[in-house]
């Protein structure tokens, strides 16, 4: 690992250059932007100079869809992953054999650093799929040689037997699925000595130091948090270590800045802001300065782990209206395109997010307009499963549709409210 | 011998079914039949009203989504068999019956029956064909 910060510096700087080399050379999206504000890539001589750089959103991978931002080939790109967009088309990244090795690499880097060992068994309930969870865990526990149960979601009776009869030692799961197994623990009447976990790495969703208390105490176990986004990798961008003070990123190929969501100006370590990071040696789809959206912070100074890579903060909340339910990421645009679609010309609808349990639930709350009312039960009724059906297809996460009354939703003068968060978030 | 009903939509919460009445109290509206079809979250109230245009104008304006819809009073007799007996008219003829309520008619002896069917004249004709009788808007406003 690295001794220093300056040695973490200059390998940043001298893959930087060949970043913006490489992106410049054969992605035209960048070259385009870098034209535009006469940049070359022979100016960057520090890596204060990344600041002069423009941006890269989602919404500008939701513009490239499906692969105009990937900077090889197809014929090079051996993995897909998607994430939720913004509308109803997913937000889609690419690997090559080496963004794998790399992935699985700092998988690994990142889970020994908080205590996982070869001779652990993981127990990852993250979904496999297209969602990155899954199989970047899986990927990381095989590279470390820990014994992995590709278990994935659902169907937590089985979960429980799995847990004790393999003696799983590690839970890789989002916090709201870890809480859940923990009560479901507890109904069953499954005493905690039955099982040999220890640790649990838990991420893909925002969650608090309340919520990880409670984990750690039901579960007994040291509850760690774990930080990524499809965009940039899946699991594996930061992890914490044990002192569980902040989330140690793997700054050698995650350049990390914070910015003023509203201005764009970089932050000074330490100050919240959005988080913008670049890819420093990403081959699909490497990124500049990708907006997370993420609000966080960002700690240089030395950990009591001994480990010198940087420290974020916990994500304690987004710069834009995302949100997250059961790891899902659900735009409040991605419904009022479904109800377009569906025929209404002024949709007003309410998202209500729930806890039932320990999981969340949504809810979409949708005025009854007149074009959809029946005098039957049955066919509104119809109408509301066809509406559930369209979100289901579009958000990939059940909802439940509600109609309501016409004018019960509160109107308020320029942006509608259109969440209401019910979870207890601290 | 069509009969106006007003179907209103309610959500299930407090104060509405409540609201409705009201606004058509104060207005001189007189409610001649109502029946309520539910689920957990919403239910939909049908009522028959002295005067259905204006309680529709009225609720409209309210805000309530309301509808009128076309529908038809039957007079069956107030005994036993007596409703089997309408229905075993409308049997052989393919009559969707979407939903059906009952309320007494004051001046007689007879029951009468709202049917919501979807050939409301098909279903006039059956059943004034076979001696049943079939109110006028008129007849049920004036009850």
């Amino acid at each position: 690992m690295f001794r220093n910060r300056e040695e973490i510096k200059e390998i940043q700087l001298h893959r930087l250059k060949e970043l913006v080399k490489r992106v410049y050379e054969r992605v035209p999206f960048y070259r385009q932007k870098l034209d535009a504000i006469g940049f070359t890539p022979d100016k960057l001589k520090s890596l204060e100079d990344l600041r002069h750089l423009p941006f890269t959103t989602k919404q500008d991978l939701r513009d490239n869809y499906p692969f105009g931002l990937f900077a090889v080939s197809l014929e090079e790109i051996i993995r897909i992953h998607a994430s939720s967009g913004t509308t109803g088309k997913p937000t889609v990244v690419g690997y090559t054999k080496n963004d794998i090795d790399l992935w699985s690499e700092l998988m690994a880097r990142s889970m020994r650093n908080a205590g996982v060992t070869s001779r652990d068994i993981i127990h990852n309930a993250y979904g496999y799929g297209l969602f990155t969870g899954g199989l970047g865990f899986h990927y990381g526990a095989e590279k470390l040689g820990a014994t992995v149960v590709p278990v994935s979601g659902g169907n937590s009776k089985r979960q429980l037997m799995l847990m004790e009869d393999f003696g799983a030692t590690v839970l890789t799961c989002t916090p709201s699925y870890a809480l859940h197994l923990a009560e479901e623990m507890e109904e069953q009447g499954i005493s905690r000595d039955r099982l040999k976990l220890r640790l649990g790495i838990f991420g893909a969703e925002p969650w608090s130091e309340e919520l990880r208390a409670k984990i750690e105490e039901k579960l007994k176990i040291k509850a760690i948090d774990v930080y990524g986004l499809s965009e940039i990798l899946g699991p594996g961008v930061a992890m914490e270590c044990q002192e569980q003070k902040g989330l140690h990123i793997n700054e050698d190929h995650f350049l990390p800045e914070i910015i003023d969501p509203d201005t764009g100006e970089v932050l000074p370590y330490g100050e919240k802001g959005e988080l913008v990071i670049t890819t420093l040696t990403k081959e699909g789809i490497p990124l500049l300065r990708y907006r997370t959206r993420d609000i966080t912070a960002l700690y240089p100074e030395p950990c009591a782990c001994g480990n010198v890579l940087i420290r974020m903060d916990r994500v304690t909340g987004r710069s834009d209206d995302m949100l997250i339910i059961r790891g899902v990421n659900v735009f409040p645009s991605q419904i009022e395109t479904v109800l377009l679609s569906l025929g209404y010309t002024e949709p007003h609808y309410m998202i209500v997010v729930d806890k039932k349990g320990a999981l969340d639930q949504l809810e979409v709350w949708v005025e009854l307009s007149e074009q959809f009312f029946s005098d039957e039960v049955k066919k509104l009724e119809q109408w509301e499963k066809k509406v559930e059906g369209e979100l289901f297809t579009v958000l990939g996460i059940n909802a439940k549709v509600r109609l309501v009354e016409p004018r019960s939703i509160p109107r308020s003068e320029g942006k509608a409210k259109r969440i209401w968060d019910r979870r207890e978030l601290k | 011998m069509i009969v106006k009903q007003l179907s209103v939509f309610l959500e299930n919460k407090s104060g509405r079914l409540a609201r409705v009445t009201e606004i058509l109290g104060e207005n001189n509206i007189n409610i001649r039949a109502l029946s309520i079809a539910d689920t957990t979250d919403f239910g939909i109230l049908r009522l028959i009203v002295n005067k259905p245009n204006e309680a529709y104008k009225l609720l409209k304006e309210e805000q309530f989504m309301v509808s009128l819809t076309d529908v038809i009073a039957v007079e069956v007799p107030d005994r036993p068999g007596g409703l089997a007996g309408v229905l075993k008219i409308l049997e052989p003829y393919n009559i969707n019956i979407e939903y059906l309520y009952a309320f007494m008619e004051k001046s007689s002896n007879n029951a009468l029956v709202v049917f919501r069917v979807e050939d409301l004249e098909k279903a006039i004709k059956i059943l004034t064909d076979n001696g049943v009788k079939v109110l006028t808007g008129n007849e049920v406003y004036s009850l």
